[in-house]
């Protein structure tokens, strides 16, 4: 048990010391893209501790943007500090995936249906954020009260601070990750995603796995939402909510390697720093070109990376001492 | 130690099992019957927890437990098999059935007692190579494992659904002479659902026949054999 410990966390270790230093050697605006690939990181690997499972949720926006709302809400509206406000906004999220967790694994909702009941469940947040328009700026989007510098409010405008946030969840998010892929929990869900009432013959209680998994990641993904609302200072319903969200959450942790616990992050590199060097190196010259590569590279990953960037890495390391 | 009272259930205006009632004995093995679509598939579903019943009492050790999910069923002492193996692919040989011995206790137990109860289960199924995966196992090894799933849940009863399909002679002999093993070394009282009949006339204590989802006989296994409606349904004709 040690020794897994030891092989789990030592290169997690490595990567969180090493990252560390970033902000010593690098520009704002390096830590402006690092900071965002490690917040979409933490998502994307909250997403796939569902999606490894085969519980593929199309509704990942939902919870993204109840995180990304209910702190900057409360704090515009009741001067509440987003220390209690993200827990706020996990405690909502949580709510909702129980509501639509328990009818879905009670009525055995699985596969194509889970994820078209979730996929609704991403618009139906989207909308609702929308037509609240009064109380959260609608589609323009709403800022939380600027204080500058503030624990307090937990807002920062040097980089370094939010870096270091950005580095403390992300580390936390493959933490979890790995507490859920140790031993029994991992092979209980394992045995449900590939056969429920087989693993219920053997005792598995498998509305409680699968309850236990959904919350973990909901909670995870509306921290994250919480998170990066705080870094932006600014909300916007396509970008933190909605179908598209919740696609580019799934798609990103696919391309990654949702197998991997380094494979959500390398899908948080993809989609966040590949289409900002394209934009960079096309400039104005080719106005939609870097959307388009972006979005071939997406697809001629998924096809012939099945198991994402970082799986294909391991299986190649795994195949070459046999050569 | 079972005791199975007006069980019924109805897929729509359909009755699959209707006011099927019968008592079992500890330690002895219990044969049931019938032809295809009898009712003997969902009567053991019906008691192993994977469908609701539509009326009637399940009654274990005195409690009921009717109506109950399959993981509590199999935490009180009940465990089953399937007709068709379902193994768990993704995991190995030893996974499949540690993770039977975790979760199939009602007591919470140490990952090294989960692997110790899975290679005496695998050891006593027959198997002697435990580091296999699932992948390439033969139907008599696939029914072996679903058998050693079972065991390593420590059940008091064990339902045994059609263990001897799709296996040759001397494997069925090896299957039927496992059961009684099972009985007689563990203690553990057996269901054995199954459609070939020779054989388990051979083993069991008692047989239930059931016929259009209603029991037509329950008796010695010699007396079912000689019964002109047990006869009926199985040739077609009564015997004269």
């Amino acid at each position: 048990m040690k020794d897994e410990v030891i092989r789990r966390l030592g290169p997690l270790l490595l990567a969180v010391l090493g990252l560390a230093f970033v902000p010593f050697v690098t520009s704002d605006y390096v830590l402006h893209i690092a900071i965002q690939i490690l917040l979409w990181g933490f998502v994307y690997t909250a997403w796939s501790l569902m999606g490894k499972f085969g519980l593929v949720s199309l509704g990942h926006g939902a919870f993204l943007g109840i995180g990304a709302y209910a702190s900057p809400l409360l704090w515009n509206y009741t001067g509440l500090t987003p220390w209690l406000g993200i827990p706020i906004g996990i405690l909502l999220a949580v709510l909702l995936a129980l509501i639509i967790g328990y009818p879905c694994f009670r009525l055995r909702v699985v596969g194509h249906y889970f994820a078209l009941v979730t996929l609704a469940l991403s618009q139906v947040a989207l909308l609702t954020i929308v037509a609240a328009r009064d109380i959260t700026g609608g589609s323009l989007g709403m800022t939380p009260k600027a204080v500058g510098h503030s624990w307090y409010a937990l807002q920062f405008p040097e980089k370094p601070y939010f870096y270091a946030i950005a580095l403390v969840a992300w580390a936390f998010g493959l933490c979890i990750w790995h507490l859920v892929d140790l031993g029994k929990g991992r092979a209980a869900l394992e045995a449900i995603a590939e056969d429920e009432g087989a693993a219920a013959s053997i005792g598995i209680n498998v509305m409680r796995e699968k309850l236990r998994v959904t919350v973990t990641s909901a909670a995870l993904t509306a921290l994250g939402g919480s998170l990066l609302s705080q870094y932006f200072m600014y909300v916007n319903p396509d970008t933190l909510s909605g179908i598209a969200v919740s696609l580019q959450i799934v798609f990103a942790a696919i391309a990654g390697g949702m197998y991997s616990v380094f494979g959500p992050t390398a899908g948080g590199l993809f989609t966040i720093a590949l289409p900002e060097i394209l934009r960079i190196s096309l400039g104005t010259n080719f106005v939609g070109a870097a959307n388009t590569i972006y979005g071939a590279l997406l697809v001629i990953f998924i096809i012939f990376m099945p198991r994402g960037i970082i799986g294909w890495v391991e299986s190649r390391l795994a195949a070459a001492p046999a050569r | 130690m079972l005791e199975v009272s007006g069980l019924s259930k109805r897929f729509g205006h359909f009755p699959a099992v209707n006011q099927v009632s019968f008592n079992l004995r500890q330690g002895e093995i219990l044969g049931l019957i019938g032809p295809n679509g009898s009712g003997k598939s969902t009567t053991f579903n019906l008691i192993a927890g994977a469908m609701r019943p539509s009326a009637g009492s399940i009654r274990f050790e005195g409690a009921e437990i009717s109506g109950l999910p399959a993981h509590k069923v199999c935490h009180i002492g009940l465990a089953r098999t399937f007709q068709i193996p379902r193994p768990f692919r993704r995991l190995s040989l030893v996974e499949n059935v540690a993770l039977a011995a975790h979760f199939g206790s009602s007591e919470s137990i140490a990952e090294s007692e989960a692997r110790r109860r899975a290679e005496n289960a695998l050891e006593t199924v027959g198997f002697s190579s435990m580091k296999v995966s699932t992948e390439g196992l033969g139907a008599a090894a696939l029914k072996k494992l679903e058998l050693a799933r079972a065991l390593a849940t420590q059940p008091r009863l064990l339902l045994a659904d059609e263990s001897l399909g799709g296996l040759d002679h001397a494997e069925m002999e090896h299957a039927a002479a496992m059961l009684e093993t099972i009985r007689t070394r563990l203690g553990i009282t057996i269901i054995w659902v199954e459609h070939i009949m020779g054989l388990l006339m051979r083993v069991v204590d008692r047989v239930i026949v059931l016929d259009h989802g209603e029991k037509i006989f329950e008796g010695l296994p010699e007396a079912a054999a000689k019964d002109a409606r047990v006869t009926e349904v199985y040739l077609g004709h009564a015997r004269t």
